[in-house]
C-alpha cells in the first residue's frame, strides 16, 4: 500500500499525537535532573516540585508585599489590555475594512496609506509611542491596535474582493442601494472572516501586549515575566508561559464556537460548497 | 508496526540527546575563560583592557586565554553567567547574591572594583524634598539597585514602599524618554541617565547613592569552582585590573587617553565620564579594595540587601529567611547559612596584585 494511503488507526493516532509532548517532557526531566544533581538550587531548568512550589505561591497565596494573588491579578490585568485592544480593532477594522472594500473612493484614498502603515513594525515606534500617549495602560492598548488593526483592515479587503460579483450585481438588479448592500449582502459574509482574522492575530496581540508590559507597568502577564527574569526564575517564567498558552488556546476555542454558533452556514461557504 | 516503533525510539533519543548536549560544560581545568560585562562607569576598564593589549598579556603571562565579552543588557549578562555560559562577570553586590548566589551558583568576588558614592539618585520632579515622594509613582527597574536606594531612602523619611508608594516597573532603557512624558513624576536610576535626567528643566535630585556610602558596591565576580580549579584565571583578572586602574587614575595623557575613550565608548566624553567617576569611589589602589573589604562595612551592607532581597521574595524558592544563602567575608566569618555560602568575598586576588606576588 502507498504511504499517502496508509491512516493510523484512533489508538496510534492518540499515541503519535502525544509523542512530542512526551518526548519533551522526558528530554526537560533528564536535563532538569542532570543539573540538579550538580547544583540543587539550579535556576535554569528547575525540578517538578520547584514548578509546585512556584505555582502555589502565585496562583493560591496573597502576596506578602501587596496581599494580592499574583496570577489572578496579572491574568485579569493583561486579558483586559487585550480584550479592549482586540475589540477596538475589530470595529476599526471593520468599519475601514468594508467601506474601503466596497467604495472605491474610499478604497484610494486608503489602501496605499494602510498597506505602508502595516508594513511598519510597531515595537520600532514603541519609543515614539510612548513620547504621545504616556506609559499608562492607554500606550500598551495603542500597541495592540496599532499593531492588529492594518492586518484586519487589509485582510478584509481582500475577502471582499473574494465574494462572487454577481451577487453584488444581482442585489443591485434587485433595487438595493449601497448601503443595504453593504449591511444586508456583504456584513454578513464578512462578519465570520474576521473572526478567521482575529484568530490568526490573536498571537501577534499578544506579542504587543507582552513587549509594552515589558518596558512599563505594574502588573500583568508579560510584566511578570520580565520581571523575575531579573533574578532567573525560570519556575515562575515556564508555568506564566504554560498559562498563556492556555489563555491563547481558549480564545481561539471560544472564537471557533462563536462562529459555529453564530454563523452555521460558514462552514459549508468555507468547504467551497 | 515494528519499524514505526523503532523509528518513535530513535526520535525520542534523538531528542534527548539534543537536550543533553545544550547543557554547558562544568568546571575543570581549562585554558579559555569567559568574562562578561556591561556598560556602567565602574566596569568600562575592562573593555579598555582587553583593547589595549592588558588582558592578553596577563593571560599570556598564565598561560591561558580570557575573552572580554560584552553585554548591551546588564540582567542578560548574569543570567548567562548563572546558567554557566560564562566563567566571570560585573555585577554589584546585591545581584550578585540575589542570581548566581540565591540560584546556587558559587560566586566569589574576585575584585571588589568601587562603591556607588552618588551614582544612583532619586530624582522628583518640580519637588525638592524626598518626602514630597509620598503618594507618587515612582517608575525604577524594578528588584535592582535603584529599588534598593528607594527602600534606604524612604526609611531615612520614616515612609514605606507598601504604604506610601507605588512603584512602576521601567526598563532602564526606557527611562529617559519615560521621563518626558507627563505622567512619569518620580524616577530612581542611575548614572549615565541620572545625570541626563537632571539636564531637564525641573527634575530635582532629592536623595543619592553617597547617602548610603558603600552599599551599592560594583564587583567583578567568578564562578567559585572554576576559580578553584583555575587559580591562574583569579590571578590573571586581578592583575589585569589594577595595571589598568594605575593607568586610568594618572594624571598623565596616557590616564587622560584612557578616561576619553572609556567616556567615548560610554556614550559621553572626557568630562562626563570624570563627572560620573566623582560619583563613583573608585578603589584604585588594591590596598584601599582590601580595606574596605576587609572591614566591617560589607558585612552590615550585605545583611541589609539580604533583608531587602527577602521581603521581596528574591532569595529562591520558598527561602524561610534572609539568612538561607550563606555570605562570607575575607578571614572566613560567614552571615547566614553556613551550610550553603554561595557569595564569597575574598581578599586573595587583590591582596597578591598588594604583596607584589602576581
Amino acid at each position: 500500500m502507498r504511504l499517502i494511503n496508509r491512516r493510523p488507526d484512533r489508538t496510534s493516532w492518540l499515541l503519535l499525537a502525544a509523542l512530542p509532548f512526551v518526548a519533551v517532557l522526558v528530554a526537560y526531566a533528564m536535563g532538569s535532573a542532570v543539573r540538579l544533581a550538580e547544583n540543587p538550587a539550579d535556576k535554569l531548568l528547575p525540578g517538578l516540585t520547584a514548578f509546585a512550589d512556584a505555582i502555589d505561591r502565585m496562583a493560591f497565596t496573597a502576596d506578602k508585599r501587596t496581599g494580592d494573588v499574583l496570577l489572578w491579578l496579572d491574568t485579569g490585568a493583561s486579558l483586559a489590555r487585550l480584550a479592549v485592544g482586540i475589540a477596538i480593532a475589530a470595529a476599526g477594522g471593520l468599519l475601514v475594512g468594508l467601506s474601503a472594500g466596497l467604495l472605491p473612493y474610499v478604497r484610494a484614498t486608503l489602501a496605499p496609506f494602510v498597506t505602508v502603515v502595516s508594513m511598519v513594525p510597531p515595537l520600532a515606534v514603541l519609543p515614539i509611542l510612548f513620547i504621545m500617549v504616556g506609559l499608562g495602560e492607554a500606550s500598551k492598548i495603542t500597541l495592540i491596535v496599532v499593531g492588529v488593526l492594518p492586518c484586519l483592515i487589509r485582510d478584509l479587503m481582500l475577502k471582499i474582493d473574494d465574494l462572487p460579483r454577481q451577487q453584488l450585481i444581482k442585489a443591485q438588479t434587485l433595487g438595493a442601494n449601497s448601503w443595504t448592500i453593504a449591511i444586508r449582502v456583504v456584513l454578513p459574509q464578512i462578519l465570520p472572516r474576521l473572526i478567521d482574522s482575529i484568530r490568526l492575530n490573536l498571537g501577534p496581540a499578544w506579542l504587543f501586549l507582552i513587549s509594552a508590559e515589558a518596558i512599563a507597568s505594574e502588573s500583568g502577564l508579560g510584566y511578570r515575566i520580565f520581571l523575575v527574569r531579573r533574578y532567573l526564575a525560570m519556575d515562575v517564567i515556564l508555568p506564566y508561559v504554560a498559562w498563556i498558552t492556555l489563555l491563547c488556546f481558549l480564545m481561539d476555542l471560544g472564537l471557533r464556537v462563536l462562529q459555529r454558533r453564530a454563523f452555521p452556514w460558514f462552514e459549508d461557504a468555507r468547504a467551497g460548497a | 508496526m515494528m519499524k514505526t516503533r523503532r523509528f518513535l525510539g530513535k526520535l525520542t533519543a534523538g531528542l534527548v540527546a539534543a537536550s543533553l548536549l545544550s547543557l554547558p560544560a562544568y568546571a575543570a581545568p581549562k585554558k579559555d575563560f569567559k568574562l562578561a560585562w556591561s556598560i556602567y562607569v565602574g566596569w568600562m576598564p575592562w573593555q579598555y583592557a582587553a583593547e589595549q593589549g592588558i588582558v592578553k598579556k596577563w593571560a599570556d603571562k598564565y598561560g591561558i586565554k580570557i575573552e572580554v565579552v560584552q553585554f548591551n543588557d546588564y540582567v542578560e549578562s548574569i543570567n548567562q553567567y548563572t546558567a554557566g555560559a560564562f566563567d566571570a562577570v560585573t555585577v554589584t553586590n546585591m545581584d550578585a547574591l540575589s542570581i548566581p548566589a540565591a540560584g546556587g551558583v558559587d560566586t566569589t568576588a574576585v575584585i571588589v572594583g568601587d562603591f556607588s558614592n552618588g551614582n544612583d539618585a532619586v530624582i522628583l520632579k518640580g519637588k525638592d524634598k524626598l518626602s514630597d515622594i509620598k503618594g507618587q509613582k515612582v517608575n525604577l527597574v524594578e528588584y535592582s539597585v535603584s529599588h534598593y536606594l528607594l527602600t534606604r531612602a524612604l526609611e531615612s523619611v520614616k515612609l514605606t514602599e507598601k504604604k506610601d508608594v507605588s512603584v512602576v516597573s521601567t526598563s532602564d532603557a526606557d527611562m529617559v524618554a519615560a521621563w518626558s512624558t507627563a505622567d512619569v513624576t518620580a524616577v530612581v536610576t542611575w548614572n549615565p541617565l541620572v545625570a541626563e535626567i537632571l539636564a531637564t528643566p525641573g527634575a530635582k535630585k532629592v536623595f543619592d547613592s553617597s547617602q548610603i556610602p558603600g552599599e551599592i558596591i560594583d564587583l567583578t565576580v567568578a564562578n567559585t569552582d572554576v576559580l578553584k580549579d583555575n587559580p591562574a584565571f583569579g590571578k590573571a583578572l586581578a592583575g589585569i585590573w589594577y595595571e589598568t586602574m594605575a593607568l586610568m587614575s594618572a594624571d598623565t595623557p596616557a590616564g587622560v587617553a584612557a578616561r576619553t575613550a572609556m567616556g567615548k565608548a560610554s556614550g559621553t566624553d572626557l568630562a562626563g565620564y570624570e563627572a560620573q567617576l566623582k560619583a563613583t569611589r573608585m578603589f584604585y589602589k588594591p590596598a584601599d579594595a582590601l580595606a574596605f573589604v576587609r572591614g566591617a562595612e560589607p558585612k552590615v551592607t550585605m545583611q541589609k540587601v539580604a533583608g531587602f532581597l527577602f521581603d521581596h521574595g528574591l532569595l529562591g524558592n520558598g527561602a524561610p529567611s534572609a539568612e538561607a544563602v550563606g555570605i562570607e567575608f575575607p578571614g572566613g566569618v560567614t552571615y547566614g547559612n553556613a551550610k550553603f555560602v554561595k557569595l564569597r568575598f575574598t581578599d586573595t586576588y587583590m591582596a597578591a596584585v598588594a604583596d607584589g606576588k602576581l
